[in-house]
Order: structure tokens, then sequence, then C-alpha cells
């Protein structure tokens, strides 16, 4: 073959294994030395002939040995070199060529792996940027199962057994990565015995040395491991089903991976789920914004009177509309109709409206003209025996009937609101007060009107002797403040938008 | 309340965090455990194990130590007046499922928050706790970020600090208008105060261990905070304005964008519509811009609308650069750096390739079609030794001709 001949016509080198950089370092030294251009040279990488990769390591084809042959030194840049031994663990069986071929420029042009618009830099670049992704992808994706050190004993997690379990993964590389990753998983698990199998070697550690076995076949690996239902678990629930983007998955998790990935099992079924949990998520909701406002409070007692965006409207019972005239300058706001509201369809009508009527009076205030309404329009209760017994609405239930009180405030525009108890707070501002300390202030909603905080009049009910004068007497005192504000009001003439009245 | 199984409990409370964006864990320090004696590893960059099919990376083990809350702000799942079925970990059962899925390779580490249950200084002890048991008592060298709770005591702040690669208090909203309404027991003073004091904590280890090597470290991941986007009125360019703030303000590492999406039993006081992915996207981006790409805040806002908003349909890069058509065409073979990373369609990497290409040669297109994914962005913007474009900058209908056709827009159908 090549013998002493200055440009030999061909020439074979093997390397010892297909992912031996330094087998390969030392046999295109030599033919660079040589003078062997890259055209003549067949690279072999002792997997292609089918040839025992374990067997010993061959030395390189070339075979004479270039004793005293060095003349001129082979350079090659730091770059380059690092780049090569990456390289060469990519699958493609002409990676070999492309390597000689750069060497062989780098003599003449030191500068050549600097400048990235080469065609051969940039496929040396793409064969590095695959092999790396490679790596990256069996870091991520290896799944050890545990195999307890003695069988029987607890699967707990956390449980020392654990820590003493013996660690075996099935994996599949694209690449010829699996020495290349082993330092990356023994300082990760150095603690732990693992086994990780592969088609084409076995990696072991012992807790102390690196060991390497032959190829292995999946059902090398332990079948189950109880764990992994946690993690599936896990998976199906972090995953977000109103954002569902499956080709980014693919990108980042190829399907090429999912045999070996046990949470894999799980994307089928929640991909199909997805758009259907969303669109319901949204209907459970949605309606309550879908519907056009209401452009009359006639609209609005007929609406809410078919309404079921809560659980109270599907009762049974009836809703109880707002009383009133659009343009009042008060709007009284309570919690929820009682069960004498019910019957009567009217809002406080029954003993905590008969003292709400004597308190108005008594502050000067005149129901007719204020318009009178609850928090929600539905009377929730539990019953006992033949009673009805009021049950305090829950806050989500307030803030699904504000869209109704928004839309009634809109057309009513009061100048204050007097809102009586912690439920009709929370349905202005979203929140629910703390009455004791916020009541005493005048407050503004942010349209702008004027808002009082007091207490519920049936809270008064509920107390007797030095407790309720006390409290009737500061109810009593909410009320005159009212009164107040709203003659202040009138005099001032302080909305300019329609004028005073 | 039922013992629920920590199967049950896992899914309960693994769906609560769910919200949450971040999932980073890069950039602390390097640490392995090649002396067998702890379990674990860091390398600059994290790893992702896994891709759920909302297309996010799965890289910890995202968790709340319970979904229980005595507070109530209405974007969140959780908030004391939501119907969501409720479950809480004990710490040791935390670190025992952190270790379970760490031995598998299931993750790089822990993510751990919580609602608040008793009071702000009980919860954050709690969350402590998990992370100095990972740590002390089974030298675990993952990666560990806690969810700090603003208005816990200090010392519990730093504490968290010592174990934790990354703390984080979420922002939450952009406004301070937007919190007051929709997060009424959270305060943006406190939130901002705490960030204060973790940067300063943050800065004084490094300084202590430039001088003494055994110096505690303090959060080497950094911090970082979350914005919710789409919950409240705020425009784009606030929330670009908010970020640049926080960014300047406390050192954060990141600022993660959630477009707020519909939760289950969700409050109605918020709009009820899908999550604003693409708006999501375009702030990533305009982030991008600031972090990597040189532009300052007031010029990623030029690039909004009259009403403060990113354009969806093309990128903020390629917007900034029709609204600023007089600085093009850019000569490739000759403008700095600076002025490469303004071409719309030039990411970082080409720019550095076209740097390191350009001292060997001078760059025509078809060098350009080689070190970039697609030319035809880009010529508008460019000069090379064989192509000037003429008028294309001028041309009324540019923007028409590099957006993407309409049909990519069909999230919003
Ligand atoms: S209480 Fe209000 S929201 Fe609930 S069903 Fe009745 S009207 Fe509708």
């Amino acid at each position: 073959m090549s013998r002493a001949a200055p440009t030999p016509a061909f020439v074979t080198a093997t390397i010892a294994a297909p992912d031996d950089f330094e087998s390969w370092r030392d046999a295109a030294r030599d033919l660079v030395r040589r003078g062997v251009p890259p055209g003549v040279v067949s690279w072999q990488d002792g997997e292609s002939g089918g040839a025992d990769l374990f067997g010993a390591l061959s030395a390189p084809a070339s075979a004479e040995t270039v004793s005293g042959a060095n003349e001129t030194p082979v350079r090659a840049s730091k770059a380059f070199v690092e780049q090569a031994r990456l390289a060469i663990l990519h699958r493609d069986p002409a990676r070999l060529d492309l390597l000689y071929s750069l060497l062989w420029r780098l003599q003449d042009k030191p500068r050549l792996c600097e400048d990235p618009a080469d065609p051969e830099v940039l496929a040396l670049a793409a064969l590095v940027k695959q092999v790396r992704r490679d790596i990256h992808k069996m870091r991520a994706f290896v799944r050890f199962r545990a195999v307890p050190s003695e069988p029987g004993s607890s699967d707990q997690p956390g449980s020392s057994e654990e820590a003493d379990a013996h660690y075996v993964a099935w994996f599949e590389p694209e690449h010829r990565i699996e020495r290349h990753n082993a330092r990356f998983f023994v300082d990760r698990f150095a603690s732990q015995r693992w086994s990780i199998l592969t088609p084409r070697l076995s990696l072991h550690w012992d807790g102390e040395v690196l060991g390497e076995g032959p190829a292995a076949r999946r059902e090398d690996a332990p079948g189950e491991d109880a764990t992994e239902d946690l993690w599936r678990g896990y998976y199906r629930s972090i995953f977000n089903p109103a954002r569902l983007k499956v080709g980014a998955m693919v990108k980042e998790m190829p399907r090429r991976y999912w045999k070996n990935l046990p949470e894999a099992r799980e994307i089928a079924d929640l991909v199909a789920g997805a758009q259907r949990r969303e669109a319901a998520m949204i209907a459970s909701g949605a309606d309550a914004f879908a519907a056009p406002v209401p452009q009359g409070l006639e609209e609005i007692a007929a609406g809410i009177g078919a309404c079921t965006r809560c659980p109270i409207g599907c009762n049974g019972t009836r809703a109880v509309p707002g009383e009133g005239a659009a343009g009042a300058r008060l709007m009284i706001l309570g919690e929820q109709p009682g069960d004498n509201e019910e019957i009567a369809a009217r809002p406080f009508v029954g003993p905590a409206g008969q003292l709400l009527d004597r308190h108005l009076r008594e502050a000067g205030i005149d129901r007719e003209r204020a318009y009178v309404t609850n928090a929600t329009k539905h009377f929730k209760f539990t019953r006992q025996g033949k009673r009805r017994l009021h049950q305090n609405p829950t806050a989500h239930e307030i803030d699904t009937c504000r869209w109704w009180l928004d839309a009634e405030r809109a057309l009513v525009r009061p100048r204050l609101i007097l809102a009586l108890g912690a439920s009709a707070g929370r349905a202005l501002l979203g929140r629910t007060p703390a009455l004791a300390r916020e009541r005493d202030a005048l407050h503004r909603t942010g349209d702008g009107t004027a808002l009082k905080l007091s207490v519920h009049p049936s809270y008064l009910l509920r107390l007797d002797g030095e407790a309720r004068a006390r409290e009737e007497a500061r109810f009593a005192a909410d009320l005159r403040a009212v009164a107040e504000a709203l003659q202040a009001e009138m005099v001032s003439g302080i909305d300019p938008s329609t004028g005073s009245d | 309340m039922l013992d629920r199984s920590i199967s049950d409990r896992l899914n309960i409370l693994a769906d609560a965090a769910k919200y949450d964006a971040s999932c980073a864990s890069s950039g602390t320090s390097k640490r392995n455990s090649r002396d067998g004696r702890g379990l674990g590893s860091t390398e600059g960059m994290g790893i992702c194990h896994a891709y759920a099919p909302d297309g996010r990376c799965i890289s910890l083990l995202k968790l709340l130590l319970t979904n229980h809350c005595i507070f109530d702000c209405h974007y969140c799942v959780n908030r004391k007046s939501s119907n969501v079925v409720r479950a809480k970990f004990t710490p040791r059962e935390v670190v025992d499922l952190t270790l379970a899925f760490y031995r598998r390779n299931y993750i790089e580490g822990l993510f751990l928050s919580s609602g608040i249950i008793r009071s702000s200084d009980h919860t954050m002890e709690q969350l402590v706790e998990v992370a100095r048991s990972l740590r002390e008592d089974h030298q675990f060298r993952g990666y560990i970020h806690l969810k700090t709770i603003p208005e816990a005591d200090p010392e519990l702040q730093r504490q968290a600090g010592l174990w934790a690669d990354r703390v984080s208090i979420n922002v939450e909203l952009p406004t301070s208008a937007g919190l007051e309404r929709l997060a009424p027991d959270k305060k943006a003073p406190q939130i901002e105060g705490s960030m204060g004091s973790i940067r300063s904590a943050i800065e004084e280890a490094g300084d202590a261990r430039k001088r003494f090597r055994n110096a505690p470290r303090f959060a080497p991941a950094g911090q970082s905070t979350q914005m919710i986007v789409g919950a409240d009125g705020a425009s784009d360019a606030q929330i670009v304005g908010k970020a640049s703030t926080l960014y300047t303000s406390y050192a954060l590492r990141r600022v993660y964008y959630s477009a707020f999406s519909p939760i289950p039993d969700a409050s109605a006081v918020l709009p009820l519509k899908r999550p604003p992915l693409i708006r999501e996207h375009r702030l990533y981006q305009s982030d991008w811009l600031m972090r990597f790409y040189g532009f300052a805040p007031h010029e990623v806002q030029q690039a909004t609308d009259e009403s403060g908003m990113l354009p969806l349909d093309i990128d903020p890069k390629l917007a900034w650069a029709l609204r600023f058509r007089e600085r093009f065409p850019v000569d490739l073979n000759r403008a700095p750096r600076e002025m490469l990373l303004r071409v719309p369609g030039l990411g970082t990497k080409a720019v550095g390739a076209i740097l390191a290409a350009r001292r060997h040669r001078t760059l025509r297109l078809e060098d350009l079609a080689r070190l970039t994914r697609s030319i035809a962005k880009l010529r508008p913007f460019v000069v090379t030794a064989d192509w000037r474009p003429t008028q294309l900058l001028e041309r009324a209908d540019l923007r028409a001709r590099l957006a993407p056709p309409a049909q990519q827009m069909e999230l919003f159908a």
C-alpha cells in the first residue's frame, strides 16, 4: 500500500474504537507527517466492519512506525482539538474524513477554525452541536429504576433502603457519548450504586470504581419502580392545559426518547384532554361575562330570575331584584335576601328590614328615594325542619353576583352607597373589609362614588342588653353620617355630570 | 382533615404550583458529590429533565408545601375564598420526595413555595426547615429554590438564603394599583423591601467570600421574581419599565412573566379568556433585548404603540427597526457589534459568527446564508459586499412583507 511513496495512492486508517479520539489523533498525526492528503485516506472506525468493540487496541493500520520521520511537527489549534474530541462521537462515518481534512488544512491555515463561514468548519460545528445536544439529552433523560438491596423491603420514598438501592437505567443514545458522559453521572450520584445500560456498552458505578460492561438489552433493566407512579402523577399535575404547546415540547423532547421516559406515557392523554379541560374551565366562569350588559333595571330583574351562574341560583328560590329608581342618589346594599324577602320578592322587608327602616327614619333618610338591593340576589339557606336558616354566601358567590350589582350601579349611578355588612363591602371593594376598623371613614370606590361601611341590621338583632344599645347607637351614628354626606353633596352639587336635582 | 396519600397530595400541591413560571436551575456555584458522602451536583447550566405538553421545561420538583392560605389574592388559585381541595406536606415528606426523585434523575432539585398557614413566620420556618434538612441531614448538593414570604422575619429570609441557591419573591402585578385591587393582603413596599434586603445579603456574602474562602454562601444563583401579565390593565410599556427598575434596584437575575391563565374556581373579578401567551412571549423577547442586545428600557418602550402595547404579530426588535428605519441598512462588514445586534433576525450567536468570519473574508450574501437561519428577513436591513437594499426600507408595506401570515394569530380566535 503506502510504503515510502511521498504521495501514496490509497491508505486505510483504522482507529481502535469509534469514540477513541486518542487513537484517531495518533493515526492522523502520522498521516499528516507522511504527507498523505485527505483524498487518499479511507478511515475505518472499528465498528463499521463489525469488528469487536472491546477487542485489543489495534495499532493504526498505517502500520509502519514513523521512526524519526517527524521533520515537521503536526499542529492543531486548541479550538479544533476540543471540537474534534466531540465530533468523533458522532455516528456519521464521514466525520473522520472531515476531521482529517480540517487537520490537513490547518497546517497551512492555523486560524482556519476561527472562520465560521468556511464550509468544513461549519460542518464540524454542526456535528459538534448534535453531539453536545445528545450528551445533554442523556443527562436529562436517563431514568433510573431502584432495585432494593434486600427484596421486599419498604418502598417508602426516603427510607434508608433508598440510599442502599441499586439504580439501573436503560438508555439509547443517538451518538457514541456513553463514556464521555460517565463522569457526569459519577459526579452527581457518587454515593449511590448505579448502572446505565445501552445497546453499545454498559457503565457500572459501585460507589468507588467505574466499570464498563458489554452491550445490554432493554430486558436487562428492571421493569418497574413504584416511585415512577408519583413522578407520572407529578408530570400530569404540573402541566397547564390552558397553555398547550405540543410543538415546543416535541422540539425539546423528541419522540425518539419517549419510549424510555416513564412520564411520556401520559402525553397522549394529556394532550387529548387539554382542549376539553380548558374549554370547560373557561365555560364554567365565562358565561358571567358573555352576556351583554343589561340596559335597564327591568332587564336586570328578569336576568337574575333566570340566573344560575353561582350555585345559589340553582336552589329553586326566587331572585329578589333591587327596588328604587335609576338616578337615586343613595344606594343601600345588603348581603342577600332572607326568608321573608324571598317570599315577598322585595329587599329588606323582614325583621332586619324593619329595624333598618326605623333607623333610616330617625336619621332623616327617605327609603323611598333610595335604591335598595343586595350583594347576591338569591337566598342561600340550609333547611332545619320547616325552617330555612340563613347561610352566608361565599366570597366566590359574592364575586360572581357582582356582575349584576355592577350593572345596577351603572344604571342607578348613586352618589353614595351605604354597604351593610362585610359581604356588601366585599361586593364593592373586591376584598372583605374589616368593618370595626373601616366603618368610621367615608371611602371612595374606584369610580369615585362615596362609600359608607356599616354593620348589617341582622347583626343588631342578634345582640341584646347593653351590647345591643351600644351597637344600635353606633349604627344610628353611621346613618346620620350618611345623611350629612348626602346633604353636603346636595348643597355643593359635586357631581357636574347630572347637575343639581 | 383526611390524611390523603402522598400521591394525592403531590398532585394537588404540584397542580397549585404550576402557575409559577420559573423553572431555572442555572447559574449557581458548581458542586458535585465525588467525595461519595453527598447526593447531587450542579453545573453552570441547569438541565431540563422533561417537557410538559405546555412546552415548559420540568427541571425542578415544583411544589407548594401547602395550598391553604390566609390571603385572598384574586389571581391566585389558592386564595382563601377559592373552592379548591386543600392539602399539606410535612417538611420531612417534601425532603423524602425530593431525594427519591433526584436519585432517579427526574429532577435537578426543588422549587418550594407555600400558601400562608397560621402566620408568615410559621410558614417560612417550615420552608427553611425543608432546605436545611436537605442540605444538612442528607448532604443534598442539587439545586434549591425557595420562594420566600415578604412578611416573614428577616432572620428567616437570611436562613433561606444560606441553604438555597436561589430565593425569589413575586412582585405579582406590574402596578401597585393592580396589586391593591387584586392582592389586597399584599403590599408593594413590603415586597420590594424584602427584595432590597436580599440584594444586600447576596452582595455582602459575595464580598465576604472574596476575603475568606469559607465565608457562607448566600443564594449563589441570586434572586428572581415573577409578574402576572394580563390580570390587570398594565400596558407592555409599564411592564417593561417596571421590570427594568426591578433589575436595577434589586439586581435580579431574572424577571419572569406569567400570562394570566384561567384557573379553576376563578375569582369573578378577573378576565376569563385564553392566557395571552403571545403577549407573554413578546415580553420575554423584550427582556432579552435589554439583557443581551444592549437595548435601554426606553428603547424597548419605543417599540410599543400609542397604548403602550408591543405588537403581537412581529417581534419587538423588528418593531423597533421599522420605527427607526433611518438607522439602517447596517453594513455587516463594518458595523460595530452594537449595531449588528440591532438588525432584526440576527441573534447573538449569528452576530458572533459574523464578527469572527469578517476577520477572514469580506462577507457576501452566500456567507450570510451559512451563518444565519434565513436571509429573507435580513435583506432589507443589511449591506454586504454584493448586496445593498434599494428603497426597500422606504416601502410603506415593509411591515406587512415581514410580518408572518395572519393565521399564526389563531390563538386569539
Ligand atoms: S346569587 Fe347572583 S350570581 Fe348567584 S345565581 Fe343568584 S343572581 Fe346569579
